[in-house]
């Protein structure tokens, strides 16, 4: 009982606590990049005779360093065209893409009290089928595309249906499952690109031909912009989760599941079919990230397809309160954390791993609701009445 | 219990503390500008590395990242030695665990964005991105290591600003796997890869040849677990290139199955088979990509190591820099880097604590001989 409440206090509120977990985040992280950084080490030696220069030289490195995160996620004033500057904008919302779909799965499993770990597994079933539809057929555009995103939604919400049932039938616990099915996912994908399945002809590599022309997601902006219709899927599908979380009779009997599911037995829910409805709709969102990368972003399938947009979705479900909105909101912010990180690297020289530090203690700040209040001195919330 | 872990916290912030004044005592440098000032009087800014180059070469790693001890350590340092002895500017880009091929590419613009005059593209799995970008931008130049370039049909590639960097590792691993055969007690080894990539599988054949040739000659049934299988897609792998928990466990099979020489082809992975061989008696490894026993982060069992598989990637790294700076860089297919044997761009380390058989350095002399004298013939993707 304790335990579900300190769930339902992580999941729910409104939006000061992830706020705040953020910008704890970016301090934290802005310390570990004083530290790392070698003028500053240096400066520190002699702190006590010259201490300006070791403040300059933290102010120096945090400074460039989150000026080129700037620069790498949002706005680059320092390029010299005008689409160089946006250009970094249009990367942040690429990356957006796969992470907010797979984000807002999760936010419908998690609002629906199922902990799906899997939405790893699922992007890369997703893109295991839209990738099988995209090489196999020459269809016309209107038909192809349309064709290929489904079938990631298919795959996807096979994989996390599949979990489900067998939480519905045989009362298998979806954490332990899911975080399995991760594992066999990408087996079997590593396998199949080493067959002729996938696997394109005279490559001794594992990776697939490009899919067809026809079933790409087409560019935004133009070549020079990697920006794909997959964001406007995404876009759709935010306001799509919304309604039927929020408008739908079965998105209601979703959240009466994730509230108690003895009360909703009771109302005279199907309990076991909603599992199975709950895990297909959260693995079919993820399928479509990963329709999206491989129809949109790569083009062509590979081992590392999925990346990491699977656990990212994870912390950005719970920075966005499993709201499809703020999923959206936490979505792009992963997505110019990974776009940014690039810059940062490449022009300040700090690790890439910073990004990650950042992205790891916002979980720990949004899972510890009182540090971050107390840290911050924010009022204590009212206790909600159950 | 609140009072002791208070009192242990004081104790800590103390000592953290005095660790800091301690440290920050050291005396200020010589403030430059201000010499300069009372000297000369210009307000010109002092150069502080006299042999900065107008040069910039950069690189981006893959999966493993510059800090594994193998693949992308070992190109890594030849960049860092340009740095040092060519005076060049440089720039280093390390991609995450689970890179996309999109985020390699935006990792290229970027370096290009930020003026690198030569980009490098560590492993395969860059190999499209390298591409693209060679396209987008032909007036910098691309060296490619571990693979070519092809179109999206995979057809081969050519493009003048890049150079292909590649390695007949079959070569070596052979001669490794020659000693190895000789080396053991059990009649037993056993090899595994991250994923089996063709530049991975190509160390594990080579070896597997090596003990065939060994056997062959002297009639003994020295087997290779983890690649038994005439199918090269059914030899073992561990998964990634990241899990060093992983090759421990692996290793820690092959060594209940009898194996007493490991050879791990998977990164930092391998530091599992590292861990392994401390936990268990008479079991010895075999490193990849560089001398492992000169590296610290192999230090703890590095008297366990018999020998490494070494491509030399910094020496060509640093070659195709130079090359690079003189204006002499040529790229294209037909002029691609393929390190061996006889270019020196293979070899397997000299011997360190573990002692070889009798007689066998002189063995692997000769077969070195009749390898470069293609007298013996290594069968890899290189030679058909």
């Amino acid at each position: 009982m304790k335990q579900q409440n300190l769930v339902r206090e992580i999941f729910s509120g409104n939006a000061v606590i992830p706020i705040f977990a953020v910008l704890a985040s970016f301090l934290f992280g802005g310390i570990l990049i004083a530290f790392a950084n070698e003028e500053v080490q240096q400066a520190s030696g002699y702190f006590f005779s010259r201490p300006g220069d070791t403040i300059s030289a933290v102010l120096n490195s945090v400074f460039g360093a989150y000026d080129a995160l700037f620069r790498g996620s949002i706005f680059n004033y320092q390029a010299s065209s005008a689409e160089g500057m946006i250009k970094p904008l249009t990367e942040t919302l690429a990356y957006a893409t796969p992470i907010t779909l797979a984000g807002l799965g999760l936010a419908v499993s998690f609002r629906s009290g199922l902990f799906n770990i899997g939405a790893q597994g699922q992007i890369i079933f997703g893109a295991m089928f839209a990738a099988y539809v995209g090489l196999s057929f020459e269809l016309p555009f209107l038909i192809h595309m349309p064709m290929a995103v489904l079938a990631g939604l298919l795959g996807g919400a096979l994989w996390g249906g599949l979990v489900g049932l067998l939480k519905a039938t045989t009362g298998a616990n979806e954490v332990v499952v899911t975080i399995m099915f991760n594992y066999v996912a990408l087996l079997l994908l590593t396998y199949l690109l080493k067959t002729p399945v996938f696997q394109a002809p005279n490559q001794v590599n594992p990776i697939s031909s490009p899919v067809a022309e026809s079933s790409r997601l087409p560019g935004i902006l133009g070549d020079g912009f990697r920006l794909h219709f997959g964001l406007i899927i995404m876009l759709a599908m935010v306001v799509a989760v919304w309604w039927l979380m929020h408008r739908s009779s079965i998105g209601y009997q979703f959240r009466a599941l994730g509230y108690n599911p003895s009360a909703a037995r009771t109302a005279g829910i199907n309990i076991p079919l909603t599992y199975i409805l709950v895990m297909a709709v959260s693995g079919g969102l993820a399928g479509m990230a990963g329709a999206s990368q491989v129809l949109g972003a790569d083009r062509q399938l590979t081992v590392g397809i999925s990346a990491t947009f699977g656990f990212d979705a994870i912390t950005v479900a719970l920075l966005g309160r499993n709201n499809p909105f703020g999923v959206l909101a936490a979505g792009i912010l992963f997505g110019g954390l990974r776009s940014g990180a690039v810059l940062m690297q490449a022009n300040q020289g700090v690790p890439v791993d910073i990004v990650l530090v950042v992205q790891s203690t916002i979980v720990l700040f949004i899972a510890a609701p009182p540090l971050v209040r107390s840290l911050f001195r924010l009022p204590k919330p009212k206790a909600v009445q159950a | 219990m609140s009072t002791i872990s208070r009192k242990a916290i004081k104790g800590i912030a103390l000592a953290a503390a005095s660790a800091l004044v301690l440290a920050g005592c050291a005396a200020a440098p010589e403030e430059e500008e201000s010499a300069e000032g009372t000297d000369s009087g210009t307000s010109e800014e002092t150069e502080t590395e006299t042999e900065t180059v107008d040069y910039k070469a950069c690189m981006v790693s893959d999966e493993g990242g510059f800090d594994d001890a193998s693949f992308n350590e070992e190109a890594f340092n030849g960049l860092q030695r340009a740095e040092s002895e060519l005076g060049i500017e440089t720039a280093a880009v390390e991609s995450n665990t689970g890179a996309t091929l999109t985020e390699y590419s935006s990792a290229i613009d970027s370096l290009v964005g930020e003026g690198c005059d030569m980009v490098f593209g560590v492993g395969f799995a860059l190999a499209t991105a390298v591409r693209d970008a060679a396209l987008a931008n032909p007036d910098t130049d691309f060296a490619l290591i571990d693979s070519g370039l092809s179109n999206d049909d995979f057809s081969p590639l050519s493009l003048e600003n890049v150079k292909p960097i590649q390695y007949d590792t079959a070569e070596a691993a052979f001669l490794a796997g020659y000693l190895a055969a000789a080396t053991t007690e059990t009649g037993t080894l056993a090899t595994y890869g991250g994923i089996l990539f063709p530049t991975v599988t190509i160390f594990m054949d080579g070896f597997k040849q090596g003990v065939d040739y060994y056997n062959a000659e002297n009639g003994t049934d020295v087997s290779v677990l983890g690649a038994t299988d005439e199918d090269q897609a059914n030899w073992s792998a561990t998964g990634d290139f990241s899990d060093i928990a992983k090759g421990k466990n692996l290793s820690e099979q092959f060594i209940d199955q009898n194996a007493d020489i490991i050879l791990p082809v998977a990164g930092p992975v391998g530091q599992g088979t590292g861990q392994a061989s401390l936990d268990s008696e008479g079991v010895l490894l075999i490193g990849v990509d560089s001398d492992w026993y000169n590296l610290e982060a192999h230090a703890e069992y590095k008297q366990n190591i018999l020998t490494s598989i070494e491509k030399k990637m910094s020496d060509a790294v640093f070659n195709v820099i130079q090359s690079g700076l003189d204006g002499t860089f040529v790229g294209g297919d037909e002029n691609q880097y393929v390190g061996n044997l006889a270019n020196g761009g293979v070899r397997i380390s000299p011997e360190h604590e573990v002692a070889y058989p009798d007689g066998i350095q002189t063995a692997l002399e000769a077969l070195t001989d009749q390898i470069i004298s293609g007298e013996l013939v290594v069968n890899s993707l290189y030679k058909n």
